[in-house]
């Protein structure tokens, strides 16, 4: 099934350094702001501690990989690709993000 | 083999732990020890009146004898030897067999054979039952009196001071310390005493003891004179106990002493003496540094070891007697034929110093040091190691002056045979192949080689060489905070001062790279907040906060949080409770008492939080800053008021120092208490910062915490008024704050520190840096811009769109599930959400 672009929110909805929750077709997905403009999403479910809580994390860079850390037991994934730093086989849904405008959309 | 041990003091310990270490259970092991409980510091002895405990002093591992499997009888004392049955008879009638015997039955104190030396309150110094009568004794005592002005007589004269008692030392040498320092360094020791309100009298003979006009006794002296007192220590000297062995036939000195050679071995080929009690080359050693070694000597050839001897031992020392710095060094008195002396002294900063060298002025023989021992560790290294002098010996105990020579040499300059502490036999060498094995910092050292482990007189020399061994070998000593700050949380926090910095943006740009992480973020956030105390949500720093102190509140397993109000003290009105319970029962959410003396409320999704707060802050609650690293609560007993034991109001003391202190953004969490009298029902020894009421005011307790690894806190204060308690506290918390690591609490902070509590007492106390009034200048501030983040929160619009689940949603995280137990809700597990049990959802 191909991914379609589903409007989420506003740039200005998220804001900066800081991550939101959203609710797409169903899935919790979690989106962060970074300084330099990037906007990244990621499902926001954690697989270590099975709660929905990535949107909450502190985002920033380890190794030269955009991350950010769980706030439960403070995994890093990666925001581009959804895998974690400490735990090679363990790996997240990532989603691409198109912004237009003022309107961020996600490929789900 | 069966050995059996006669005494169990440290040196008796010392030699079960070396045997231990290298026969393990090969060896059958009976120890008949006389007294009630198993080896402790006698070292440290005094400690016992600032708050330690019999437990604290204790130095023989909890489970030693369980893992040995060796016995211990404590209680039972050793009434023969029967050197021919080899055999040891007890009080309680038992005979222990033995093949080889250790005798470390040690010394008691001598007491002056005057008439009256037994009268009630004529005490000695040495047991720690011994110390318990000394508090009785003290408790109805006005005046006290030591008899000997020796080390241990000055040590008991401080424990008297210390317990209020207007204290003598009376001494029959014409000098305190008659053996260890000149009459110079005396005079000036004498001088310095004095000047703390001990009354100090030598060249006193006591005739008699009698009764007394104004104090229980009168000492009436050869000279005609009369001191009036009603306690007496007798610490006039140490005899070895050799009774025993001299019952049996082995051979003892005319002065007492039980003789042994070079491999601590008596008279009998089967029977070794080590410690106090043992007379070497007609020397006994009152120290606990060579009774050390004649454990490690005796156990090596008990053993058949390879070939090691006791051949004397130096018994230079460095002390701190009544806050007063002493040390001497080999031949103080300038003994040795030939041996030149050179001396300075500086009446005004009260400092004499004393050096002996060699004839040819190339070796240094000995010294004396009152009031300014800096130069011990570099003098002691110099003679021990025979090193060669400088060509000018004096620069070695003359002030620096600018632009003279200093430093004679660093600890590179020592040789790997060069002993850094003395007490535990640590060598260069052995540093430098700890640090080879992966050691790098002092606490790993004192784990590996127990170095600085019993008088910790060696820690400052210590850490030197480990820097240096370090630096050698091209070990970058890394306090860096993370990969994106080349710098240690300290520097960080100096920078962001002096710059001003208020910004992350700012901080990365001028002294970071990249865009930060989950460990740098947290830091500055936590280091603005406790030099400027903006609100921690406040743009852009709450991009920096962890989510607890995002939410201002606890996050849980399942991603719900806890909510804890503010209880000052502990003390909560009835309406509060109901305001409380009200709330917990509307939005259904788990209560629980927690240890802190407060209720912590369970279960609440993030969206709720607002709500909850404002139910909560409309009925006059504050956030209780539970989530924050900060000050968490003071938790306190219930004091004068209500308790029939209370010498102190705790609860109201509680109450202010909660207030003061609240929301208080710290390197890590701060926890607090008050007791209101001794028997400290609040624990406050636990603590951070643990406050206890004394009859003539409250001792302060610093450094202690409970957690991964419990620490008794430290007395750093006693009997202070409120006033001056708070401006040691203000003091204490923003050094603190100052200078920790991240995530590094007090206790692990104060283990770290160089110098120890005597240099934080310095700090705070006595301001040593000079930075006292800007650190309660830097409090102050912070008391008075408090507010209550989520008051502040509430009523900002901006802040309250952060709590919703989703951005483009109204609608609730599902996966979060409760379920009923005990009459409350808890998390769901995994299986429990998959349906996979059945459950009735709340």
């Amino acid at each position: 099934m191909s991914s379609t672009l589903v409007k989420v929110c506003k740039v200005h909805d998220i804001p900066v350094n800081l991550g939101v929750g959203a609710l797409v077709k169903g899935e919790q997905v979690a989106l962060f702001h970074l300084p330099t403009g990037e906007i990244y999403a990621l499902g926001n479910f954690d697989p270590f501690s099975e709660a929905n809580v990535l949107s909450r994390g502190l985002v920033g860079d380890l190794q030269g990989q955009k991350v950010v850390a769980s706030p439960i037991y403070k995994h890093h994934f990666n925001l581009q690709t959804g895998e974690c730093l400490e735990d090679a086989g363990v790996k997240i849904p990532a989603y691409a993000v198109v912004v237009q405008g003022d309107e961020v959309y996600l490929a789900v | 083999m069966r050995i059996v041990m006669i005494g169990h003091g440290m040196v008796g310990q010392r030699f079960l732990e070396t045997l231990a270490a290298r026969a393990g259970d090969m060896v059958h092991v009976t120890v008949i020890a006389e007294e009630a409980r198993p080896a402790y510091d006698r070292v440290q002895l005094s400690a016992f009146f600032n708050g330690k405990t019999a437990e604290d002093l204790s130095v023989t591992p909890h489970d030693f004898f369980d893992a040995t499997g060796y016995q211990l009888k404590l209680n039972t004392r050793a009434t023969g030897i029967d050197l021919a049955a080899k055999t040891v008879s007890t009080a309680t009638g038992e005979v222990v067999p033995f093949d080889k015997l250790v005798l470390a039955t040690g010394s008691y104190p001598f007491v002056p054979p005057v008439p009256g030396n037994d009268r009630e309150g004529c005490l000695v110094y040495r047991t720690i039952e011994d110390l318990e009568a000394i508090r009785d004794a003290a408790a109805k005592s006005k005046v006290g009196v030591v008899v000997g002005g020796g080390l241990l007589g000055l040590e008991a004269a401080k424990a008297l001071k210390d317990l209020g008692l207007q204290t003598h030392v009376v001494e029959f040498a014409p000098r305190l310390m008659a053996v260890q320092i000149d009459d110079g360094g005396g005079r000036l020791l004498r001088r310095k005493i004095e000047a703390l309100g001990v009354g100090v009298h030598t060249e006193r003979n006591t005739k008699e003891i009698v009764d007394g006009e104004t104090c229980r006794h009168a000492m009436n002296f050869a000279d005609g004179k009369v001191l009036e007192t009603d306690m007496i220590l007798f610490s006039a000297g140490i005899r070895p106990r050799d009774e025993l062995a001299k019952s049996s036939g082995l051979m003892v000195g005319p002065r007492g002493g039980i003789a042994i050679d070079n491999v601590c071995r008596t008279s009998h080929e089967d029977v070794y003496a080590i410690g106090e009690c043992a007379l070497w080359d007609n020397k006994i050693y009152g120290l606990v540094a060579p009774g050390y070694s004649m454990a490690d000597v005796a156990c090596n050839h008990l053993l058949n070891g390879h070939h090691k001897e006791f051949l004397g031992a130096d018994m230079s020392t460095k002390l701190k007697l009544m806050g007063v710095d002493v040390a001497s060094i080999g031949d103080a008195h300038g003994s040795t034929p030939g041996s030149l002396t050179y001396v300075y002294v500086d009446d005004r900063a009260e400092i004499y110093k004393k050096l002996v060298v060699s004839s040819d002025g190339k070796k240094v023989l000995g010294a004396v040091l009152v009031g300014d021992v800096e130069s011990y560790g570099d003098l002691l290294q110099l003679k021990l190691n025979d090193m060669e002098l400088p060509d000018k010996p004096e620069v070695l105990i003359l002030p620096a002056m600018e632009g003279s020579p200093r430093k004679a040499f660093g600890p590179d300059a020592l040789p790997m045979s060069a002993v850094i502490c003395s007490c535990n036999n640590v060598t260069k060498g052995d540093i430098c192949s700890a640090i080879d094995g992966g050691v790098k910092d002092l606490p790993g050292l004192k784990a590996s080689t127990k170095l600085a482990t019993s008088c910790g007189g060696c820690s400052a020399l210590a850490g030197s060489v480990l820097k240096c061994e370090l630096e050698k070998r091209g070990v970058e000593v890394k306090k860096d905070l993370c990969e994106h700050f080349a710098f240690s949380r300290q520097e960080l926090f100096h920078l962001i001062k002096v710059e001003g910095i208020r910004s992350f943006d700012e901080l990365v740009s001028k002294h970071g790279k990249g865009l930060g992480c989950d460990i740098c973020k947290p830091t500055a956030g936590s280091i603005f907040a406790s030099l400027w105390n903006e609100h921690i949500l406040k743009k852009p720093l709450a991009g920096l906060q962890d989510t607890n102190d995002y939410f201002l509140a606890n996050m849980q397993k399942d991603g719900t949080y806890s909510i804890v109000p503010r209880i000052p003290g502990g003390e909560i009105t009835p309406d509060g409770l109901i305001t409380i319970g009200a709330i917990a029962k509307k939005y259904n959410l788990y209560t629980k008492i927690t240890g802190g003396q407060r209720i912590d409320l369970f279960g609440a999704r993030m969206e709720q939080l607002p709500v909850i707060w404002k139910e909560l802050v409309d009925a006059g609650f504050e956030s209780g800053h539970a989530y924050g690293k900060s000050v968490r609560t003071v938790k306190s007993c219930v004091g004068s008021t209500w308790c029939r034991y209370g010498v102190g109001d705790s609860v109201g003391y509680a109450i202010d120092i909660e207030n003061r202190y609240r929301g208080l953004r710290s390197p890590h969490k701060l926890k607090f208490a008050v007791s209101g009298c001794t028997r400290e029902c609040a624990e406050a020894q636990s603590k951070d910062v643990g406050i206890i009421a004394t009859e003539k005011g409250w001792n302060l307790y610093v450094c202690g915490n409970g957690g991964m690894k419990p620490r008794h806190a430290e007395l750093l204060a006693s009997d202070l008024d409120r006033e001056t308690l708070i401006k040691y506290v203000d003091r204490f918390l923003m050094f603190y704050i100052r200078t920790a690591d991240r995530l590094q609490r007090t206790s692990v902070w104060r283990d770290n520190m160089e110098g120890g509590l005597e240099y934080l007492k310095a700090v705070i106390i006595d301001d040593s840096l000079g930075i006292g009034e800007e650190l309660e200048k830097q409090m102050q501030y912070l008391v008075d811009t408090f507010e209550c983040e989520w008051k502040a929160a509430i009523n900002d619009p901006e802040t309250l769109k952060r709590f919703k689940p989703f951005v483009n949603s109204d609608e609730t995280d599902s996966n979060v599930v409760f379920v009923d137990e005990r009459g409350q809700i808890r998390p769901a597990t995994g299986a429990e959400k998959k349906g996979r049990i059945a459950v009735a959802e709340v």
